[in-house]
């Protein structure tokens, strides 16, 4: 006399619980979308109705501006997306490298591991400004090659050499995060430890710190702008440049868009990802 | 069994800190032997396996695989760690590969056969444990027995000269744990083990000599009858009857 | 029950914050004499503010073609030399709309029609054309027309007439080079990272004779279609001064002061070949 799995229905109290929890969702939701509109509506309201309005959304949101600033903002974008590629592929090596270098056992790698060490507590506490002045202007002080290097590989060079450095404590922390039983078994399997490394280590290590990682890039997405203290002319440097012509701000809001566009697929696909591991680790859990 | 013994060792001394967990252990192991390490926790016995196959330095001792000594600093640890096989007890499978990427991964990136070849091996050798058709997932899906015989069969994929095995059932809940034995019990037909162990019937069953492993020191030895049936020694009865106790 | 209570006190947060930013009133403003501060003439320089235009980067000193200019146009105003005070901005503030603390901006700003869509010029002050500029070694020393200049690297301040000069009048192949300022762009040459620098003439003349070793002049540069040699000094857009101000450079410069001062402290400006 048991009921089968499709001949259950719900009882009553269990219709009423439901429909408590319904009317509940419902109010919370109007509420919020509510209190939501009333403040957008407040802080507008607030804005435009300042005195100087009307003289800030010439100054910042001027449409034939913009139209203007477009060609040449847009084409120091394609500058930073070149330099964003070229870097990220580099911090990622650099990075790897320091990472697995901090990680070596042993007093014969102490000199290495010093280096590294130095490297990342240096270019960890220089600010990235500060470095690309160095480097942009330093290193071709030298005079050490015959020919011209453009300005925006000793951008590259500045942003590898920092981002490097974060990049590569992120990944140390990860490998280290990775139980030692792994290392234990993929030695046990004979292989040796830089292959250990490559092939079980370094794979689970990524996977745990992805968010950081995937954090780092964002940030460093936005860093590029700064390699126009160089003389290069990214998206930044040519907003400043088209704002000078026509003493008119709005170039930077249309470069600041630019950035922005680009980010937030990163930003959605970050946020995905972070939330698919946190599924798979804590399986249904309610709270 | 005729022929030198595949694995020797003489004088193990192994201490962390100022704890010892091995005081001078001696161990010979003859091709087709299935050698079973019983004691109580912390006598050391996992310690000794480690020590075997070069994932812990002893402090003193030497160990020879065949002809080998593998103590000798010149020796290629690497290489002759490959030569061995492990099972651990929480099995350390590699959770970010498919089962059959755990079990091929020493064929391919050490006997170096092409994957075609490896996969078609591990394919058969996962067949022959009954999971052929998880191959291609990956480890978390499987249960702890399920797990622990793919980590079993990832060992003996490289063809290894010994066999170790450290409590592989200890993380086991019970009615997996006979599906495991069964794997072992046919693989001591064929293969050279040494294993640390608490199921002491399976060792009756299955050994061919059982070392009683006590404060770092081997306090009995010989075979399964001798040590487990009739010790001579009080320490192995103690152990023993607590043992049965529970 | 404390819901309703809850939601009561949030709509009364909202409306006071809805009602607060809604009053809020403008910045500063002028006051009815237009001026800032009533009987002060409050003006706004570069920081730093460059040779020749102020020397020692002292604008009070009076000392620098634009410090002076400022005390004679303070002077035809009726405004007294203590009276006369000075603040720094950066480009950026100089161009942003909204009030401002200061009466009016001069760091060789030029006049253009774009320009004048945002903020108010005065009536132009000075003139000057902009010079190319490199050091001795360098593959522009010998260079004697624009042509020469096309296949070289040529830099210039970001955002000045300068640059406008370099990307439109001599237009290189590889496309200007930006710097954050002059000094940056000084810096640059002399590591050799640029071939050349265009300046405003004045500023040639100090960078090659004092500044720079083995400092050439290569030459003028004709004018940049659309972007006047023309300086004026920058006033908020609407500013009631504009007028006043002009007025006062044009009495200047009929009355020949305004020559003077130029002569005192820009030298002559002959003496620079112009480039074709």
């Amino acid at each position: 006399m048991t009921d089968t799995a499709s001949d259950w229905r719900p009882s009553d109290i269990e219709l009423g619980r439901r429909r408590f929890r319904k009317k509940q969702t419902l109010r919370s939701v109007l509420i919020a979308a509510l209190s939501t509109i009333v403040l957008a509506v407040a802080l507008w309201a607030g804005i435009v109705n300042t005195p100087g309005w009307a003289v800030v959304q010439q100054s910042f949101f001027d449409p034939q501006t913009f139209v203007e600033a477009w060609p040449r903002v847009a084409a120091g974008f394609l500058l930073n997306l070149e330099v964003l590629g070229v870097a990220a592929v580099g911090v990622a090596i650099v990075g790897t490298l320091v990472a697995t270098v901090r990680t070596l056992r042993g007093p014969v790698f102490f000199p290495l591991r010093a280096l590294a060490t130095a490297y990342t507590d240096l270019f960890r506490g220089l600010p990235l400004i500060i470095v690309l002045y160095l480097v942009g202007f330093g290193i071709p002080g030298l005079q050490f090659t015959s020919g011209r290097v453009p300005a925006q590989v000793w951008g590259t060079l500045a942003l590898i050499l920092t981002y490097g450095a974060y990049v590569g404590e992120v990944l140390r922390a990860g490998i280290e995060a990775v139980h030692p039983s792994q290392m234990l078994a993929a030695r046990a399997l004979g292989l040796s430890r830089g292959r250990a490394l490559r092939i079980v280590v370094l794979p689970q290590a990524i996977r745990k710190v992805s968010p950081a990682l995937m954090n780092d890039f964002i940030s460093m997405q936005k860093d590029v702008g700064l390699i126009s203290v160089l003389g290069a002319i990214d998206a930044v440097r040519a907003a400043q440049i088209q704002t000078a012509e026509a003493f008119n701000f709005t170039p930077y809001v249309l470069a600041g868009l630019l950035f922005v566009v680009l980010a937030i697929p990163l930003i959605r696909l970050t946020d995905w990802y972070a939330a698919r591991l946190r599924r798979r680790e804590q399986t249904g859990a309610v709270l | 069994m005729a022929g030198p013994p595949v694995l020797r060792a003489e004088g193990l001394r192994k201490s962390f800190g100022d704890r010892t967990v091995l005081a001078g252990v001696d161990l010979e192991v003859d091709r087709g032997d299935v050698v079973a390490l019983i004691g109580p926790s912390g006598s050391g016995k996992s310690t000794l396996l480690r020590c075997l196959n070069l994932l812990e330095q002893p402090d003193d001792g030497r160990i020879w695989l065949g002809d080998e000594d593998i103590t000798d600093p010149r020796a290629d640890a690497d290489r002759i760690r490959a030569r061995f096989g492990v099972v651990f007890q929480q099995f350390n499978l590699f959770p970010h590969r498919t089962v059959l990427d755990n079990v091929t991964l020493a064929m391919r990136v050490i006997r170096r056969l092409p994957r075609a070849q490896a996969e078609e091996e591990g394919l058969a050798l996962l067949d022959r444990i009954g999971l052929a058709g998880r191959a291609h997932e990956h480890p978390d899906r499987l249960s702890g027995g399920q797990q622990q015989r793919t980590a079993i069969v990832r060992a003996i994929a490289a063809k290894p000269e010994v066999l170790l095995l450290d409590e592989i059932t200890s993380a086991l809940d019970p009615e997996l744990v006979g599906e495991v034995l069964e794997l072992v019990r046919e693989l001591a037909a064929t293969t050279t083990i040494v294993m640390a162990t608490h199921e002491l019937t399976f060792a009756r069953d299955v050994a061919t000599q059982v070392l009683f492993l006590d404060g770092g020191r081997i306090v009995e030895r010989g075979t399964p009858d001798e040590v487990l049936v009739s010790p001579r020694e009080l320490r192995t009865q103690e152990f023993l009857r607590r043992f049965r106790r529970g | 029950m404390p819901r309703p209570r809850l939601r009561a006190a949030l709509i009364a947060v909202l409306a006071t914050a809805a009602l607060a930013l809604a009053g809020c009133a403008g910045g500063s403003g002028t006051n009815s004499s237009g001026y800032v501060t009533d009987g002060k003439l409050t003006v706004a320089t570069g920081d730093p503010a460059y040779f020749p235009y102020v020397i020692d980067d002292k604008p009070a000193s009076g000392k620098g073609f634009e410090s002076a200019v400022v005390y004679a146009i303070a002077d035809k105003l009726g405004i007294a030399k203590k009276d006369v005070v000075w603040k720094r901005s950066t480009f950026e503030q100089g161009i942003a709309p909204g009030p401002k603390d200061w009466d009016f901006d001069i760091q060789q700003y030029s006049i253009s029609d774009k320009r004048k869509k945002n903020v108010d010029f005065s009536t132009p002050y000075y003139s000057t054309p902009q010079a190319v500029i490199t050091i001795k070694g360098s593959k522009a020393a010998d260079v004697k027309d624009i042509a020469g200049l096309k296949g070289l690297l040529v830099g210039a301040a970001s955002g000045s007439t300068s640059f406008t000069a370099v990307e439109q009048t001599i237009a290189p192949t590889a496309g200007p080079q930006v710097f954050n300022s002059n000094d940056d762009a000084v810096l640059a040459l002399k590591n050799k990272q640029i071939d050349a620098l265009v300046v405003d003439l004045p500023t040639a003349f100090y960078l090659t004779g004092a500044e720079l070793k083995n400092g050439v002049l290569v030459g003028q540069l004709p004018p940049t279609d659309g972007v006047s040699d023309d300086w004026g000094v920058v006033l908020t857009k609407g500013s009631p001064l504009t007028a006043k101000v002009s007025k006062a450079i044009d009495a200047l410069k009929a009355s020949g002061q305004l020559a003077k001062i130029q002569d005192t402290w820009l030298g002559a400006d002959a003496g620079a070949p112009v480039l074709k």
